[in-house]
């Protein structure tokens, strides 16, 4: 899949694919309870899909940077 | 009829004319020879992790979709919402991809993504096939900018054209001179202020109209989630494939890979996919703008009646900023958004010019030039390419341009096998990735056509099933299935192949 040795897939780039499944499969979330503050289940959980998007990024950048 | 605020006006002017001053001076900005594509066109490839930020966070979250998103919100009510899902898988696929197109563009000096499949698959007519599908898809979304613009525009009370024919003139001029160095500091004031109006909204509003539980109960409860019915339409599978379809489009569009390549490491984009989420909760909050100007009612209000009447649900945000804010303040909020239209339209309008100068003039007309007089034509396509946007919504054809930017959308995803799974293999055949990219436009543009250019939904039947998806996703898998199938055929045909890349210039 990949030539260059820096860009090889390690299995912690497996943790990509939690995003996809938590944002795109609707169903989990086509709800408006528990809300939080007044706001719905299903805009609070999405906005706090993308922090913690941002999150496992960050993790998988920090464990690519290690070795 | 709105009438002329004073104080809104002459704060939104004098932010206006800080950015002007601002974007001139920019081409003194990290100083480079911008008589070099690469300097003029990609700022010199020198930008940090933190430039890169804020330029790409300016190009990729435009004035467009801070008036569309929450106007779609307003109207639609949820469906709006996969805004969000979709800018938060966008940059998993930045993190993943996109390293690589820095790698390998440093390493071959390749300032657009027709450069890299011109290098990768040997292809000329490949290449231009990509070049094109950029320049058509992005044109519109130029457009689109002005739509933008119009809309605050007519918030202040400014009627007529001249007040766009000004800024765009404007904008023209020091993108002309100064290149992407221009959108990129003037990008950090349009931040600035994007994330002042977001913070006071998010404050203000919310408290003015007595809580968040108040504001969604505005919303018809039918709206306020997605139908439950798994296949209805539009539902939850229109609104996963959307998001996901649009995701794998953002970054194939040319402003994103301007962006991208003006970085100045790999490990800068990948810090940006790490930190451009922020935008994205920013583009979260704003959609939830148009479930407030619904609990404000705005929409019943006969100050409002005329923009309504002109520019649809469009003028949802900014009626409600009218509404909502004292006047100084309203004069921010619409010079973040008016600004926030010339960061985008500035950097697309270079992504066309660098396609057109590097892979139609310089591949087809002007195989000589040389790098002074490949600077020049890009420089006087920027201009082109803006004044024909100018020129598209002065005619009244801001219609036109929204089915058009919906068709961009459903083109450019049809160049991800030949730029993106080229990133990480060569054995898709340059003839049988032209044929799926055909096949894939074919496609798409068919189903778009099928609900008169209105809707980027078509219902697929699949085994009885109707399944609302996607037109853009659709097609692509359509065309990623022809480009495989073919380059087995290719591929057995005859093993020769062209390309100019190693495997290290990826790393």
């Amino acid at each position: 899949m990949d030539g260059g040795k820096k860009g090889r897939f390690r299995l912690i780039h497996l943790l990509l694919i939690v995003p996809f499944v938590a944002t795109l499969w609707v169903p989990f979330y086509n709800r408006t309870q528990p809300d939080l503050a007044g706001i719905p289940f299903f805009y609070w959980y999405q906005l706090l899909w993308v922090a913690l998007t941002a999150l496992i990024l960050f993790i998988v950048y920090i464990a690519e940077g290690r070795e | 009829m709105t009438r002329l605020d004073p104080v809104a006006l002459g704060v939104f002017i004098a932010l206006f004319l800080f950015v002007t001053v601002l974007g001139f001076f920019a081409s003194r900005w990290r100083r480079g020879d911008l008589t070099q594509l690469s300097e003029w066109g990609l700022g010199g490839r020198r930008f940090g992790s933190l430039v890169t930020w804020f330029l790409l966070g300016g190009d990729l979250y435009t004035a467009y979709t801070f008036v569309a998103v929450p106007a779609l919100m307003f109207g639609a009510g949820a469906l709006g919402f996969f805004a969000v899902p979709y800018a938060a898988v966008a940059y998993v696929l930045m993190f993943l991809a996109f390293p690589r197109f820095w790698s390998v563009a440093k390493a071959k000096g390749y300032v657009t993504g027709a450069d890299f499949v011109r290098g990768r698959f040997g292809s000329r007519s490949l290449a231009l096939a990509i070049a094109i599908t950029g320049i058509v898809a992005t044109m519109p979304y130029i457009a689109l900018q002005l739509v933008g613009m119009e809309v605050v525009l007519a918030g202040l009370g400014l009627h007529g054209e001249w007040p766009l024919i000004v800024a765009f003139v404007v904008l023209a001029a020091y993108t002309y001179a100064s290149g992407l160095r221009a959108p990129a500091m003037i990008a950090v004031v349009k931040d600035f202020l994007i994330y002042a109006t977001v913070i006071a909204a998010i404050l203000i509003i919310p408290h003015e109209l007595g809580g968040y539980a108040k504001i969604f109960s505005a919303v018809a409860s039918a709206k306020l989630t997605l139908p439950t019915d798994a296949f209805s339409n539009p539902g939850q599978f229109s609104y996963a494939t959307l998001a996901l379809g649009s995701a794998m489009a953002l970054f194939l569009y040319p402003h994103a890979a301007t962006g991208v390549l003006s970085s100045s490491s790999r490990h800068v984009v990948k810090r940006n996919a790490v930190a451009l989420p922020a935008y994205s909760i920013v583009l979260g909050l704003i959609a939830l703008l148009g479930f407030m100007a619904l609990a404000a009612g705005v929409q019943a209000m006969p100050r409002y009646a005329e923009g309504f009447k002109n520019f649809g649900n469009n003028y949802a945000v900014p009626a409600l900023f009218l509404q909502m804010f004292p006047s100084w303040f309203v004069g921010v909020a619409f010079a973040a958004i008016a600004i926030g239209a010339l960061v985008p339209a500035a950097i697309m309008s270079i992504a066309c010019a660098n396609l057109f100068t590097r892979n139609i003039y310089r591949e087809f007309f002007k195989p000589d030039c040389t790098p002074k007089h490949e600077s020049q034509v890009a420089k006087i396509v920027s201009l082109v390419v803006k004044g024909g946007a100018l020129i598209f919504i002065l005619e009244g054809q801001a219609k036109t341009a929204i089915e058009l930017q919906l068709l961009g959308g459903i083109w450019i995803i049809q160049t991800l096998p030949a730029v993106m799974l080229g990133l990480y293999t060569r054995w898709l055949h340059h003839r049988a990735l032209l044929i799926g990219w055909i096949v894939g436009i074919g496609a798409g543009t068919w189903m778009a056509a099928e609900s008169s250019f209105k809707a980027s939904v078509y219902v697929l039947h699949i085994g009885g099933i109707a399944l609302p998806c996607y037109a853009a996703l659709s097609s692509l898998v359509l065309n990623i299935a022809v480009s495989v199938v073919l380059s087995l055929v290719f591929n057995a045909m005859s093993n020769t192949r062209n390309d100019t890349t190693a495997a290290e210039d990826y790393a």
